[in-house]
């Protein structure tokens, strides 16, 4: 039941891109089509996972100070393997993603869900975190992707969708539209549910927000104030 | 020279622009544009990170894991080289320049995983011709002018946004977002620049 609950926070009570507002690098890159946003969800599911047993299992051994490059090998390590299974087995996609591949390795969901969560929870409980924010982050990818392509190409998952007489909308998936589509797309999450987007949470207070590149200026003002 | 240079520099700042163009870096972007003066702190402490950072990755590149032909590592090295990096520019700054480390010191830590950094050692490699070592340390640079101009404007934006009525489900990220869109959509107006440098 518990593990379950696990499961269920990542994909919807705080799914990294609607609620959390993490990860927004890849998440606006790389979504002009579907297919780019199942792709770069799985790859980051992968390390995810990867990442939050394998820390998990280290976080007694890991010294607090150097935990974050500690974190960042571990992580970085797993990006590779990912990167070089892409390269071998679906060359297509590894083009399509190009550079946010390696990127991987700095997109805080990894980074905040090791920090928060993997490095005070059990190994079980850590990959069954890592699955369930890593569906949740490839679900809302998907869907960003599959609303650009629709607009900004007329086809959904390579299948055109319109006549060759309807003219798309290419700004959607140019830059400008990426932004557009994902603040909108927040808005709609909001006015479903009815709730305000929290303070990203990236790791807790006492945890710091080093791994983090500040979604939240939590430290960064405190600090200043007291400077 | 100098017009490559001159090139390198309007592309980086303006037509490939890191922020709204080539969408890395968006999380500081996001994250540390509440008001001007955080921002442009932010932007010169990336300036200065990344500046150091393109020669530095450059240099494990050539002369570690081309001889060696450990390729592979390259996202492991790059991100241990930027990590140790950030330490060491914090810790000279401390010792030699008081206010400077004032100014830049609460950003630096934030850097580490800043994706626009690794981004552009990444992207440096693809760099061709007989200057390398010059155009990565320069075009390390210049991405951080543009990544600055980027992050002041938009946090000008912002600041205006803190008192504009809009509707609930929008407040915050959102609106923010939208707005960012236009910004992007203004930086598009230099695609054509190129043709006329050339």
């Amino acid at each position: 039941m518990k593990l379950f609950k696990i499961f269920k926070s990542g994909i919807i009570d705080e799914n990294p891109t609607f609620r959390l507002v993490l990860g927004t690098c890849p998440t606006l890159a790389i979504t002009t089509s579907a297919v780019n946003g199942i792709g770069m969800g799985l790859a980051t599911t992968a390390v995810l996972i990867g990442s939050n047993v394998v820390i998990s299992l280290l976080r007694k051994f890991i010294p607090n100070k150097v935990r974050i490059p500690a974190f960042v090998t571990v992580i970085a390590g797993f990006v590779t393997i990912v990167q070089m299974l892409l390269k071998a087995y679906v060359p297509s996609l590894d083009k399509a993603l190009g550079i946010y591949i390696p990127l991987i390795v700095v997109n805080c969901i990894i980074m905040a869900r090791a920090e928060s969560f993997a490095s005070k929870n059990p190994v079980l409980d850590s990959a069954i975190d890592g699955l369930g924010m890593g569906i949740g982050f490839t679900l809302a990818i998907t869907v960003i992707g599959a609303i650009r392509e629709i607009l900004g190409n007329g086809s959904i998952f390579n299948v055109q969708l319109l006549g060759e007489s309807a003219s798309p909308a290419l700004a959607m998936i140019l830059p400008p539209g990426g932004f557009l589509v994902y603040g909108l797309a927040i808005g709609v999450v909001n006015l479903l549910t009815n709730r305000q987007v929290p303070v990203p949470a990236c790791g807790t207070p006492e945890a710091g927000c080093e791994a983090c590149p500040g979604n939240c200026n939590l430290n960064a003002e405190e600090k200043e104030g007291q400077a | 020279m100098l017009a490559s240079i001159l090139i390198a520099f309007v592309s980086a700042v303006f037509i490939n622009n890191f922020v709204v163009v080539k969408f890395l870096g968006i999380c500081p972007f996001l994250g540390v544009s509440k008001n001007i003066r955080t921002a442009a702190g932010m932007g010169v402490a990336v300036i200065f990170v990344m500046t150091f950072a393109s020669s530095a990755t450059w240099a494990v590149q050539e002369f570690l894991l081309k001889p060696l032909g450990l390729d592979y590592l390259q996202t492991i090295a790059f991100i241990l080289v930027i990590a140790a990096l950030v330490q060491l520019v914090e810790m000279v700054l401390q010792k030699t320049s008081e206010p400077l480390y004032k100014a830049l010191g609460v950003y630096l830590p934030l850097i580490t995983t800043n994706c626009a950094v690794l981004g552009v050692c990444i992207l440096n490699l693809e760099i061709q011709g007989n200057a390398r070592f010059l155009m990565s340390t320069l075009n390390g640079a210049f991405s951080g002018v543009g990544f600055t101009l980027a992050i002041v404007l938009f946090a000008g934006i912002r600041e205006r946004l803190e008192t504009a009525d809009v509707p609930k489900c929008l407040e915050g990220f959102p609106i923010s977002l939208i707005a960012a869109s236009l910004v992007s959509l203004a930086f598009f107006g230099f695609k054509g620049l190129f043709q006329g440098l050339i």
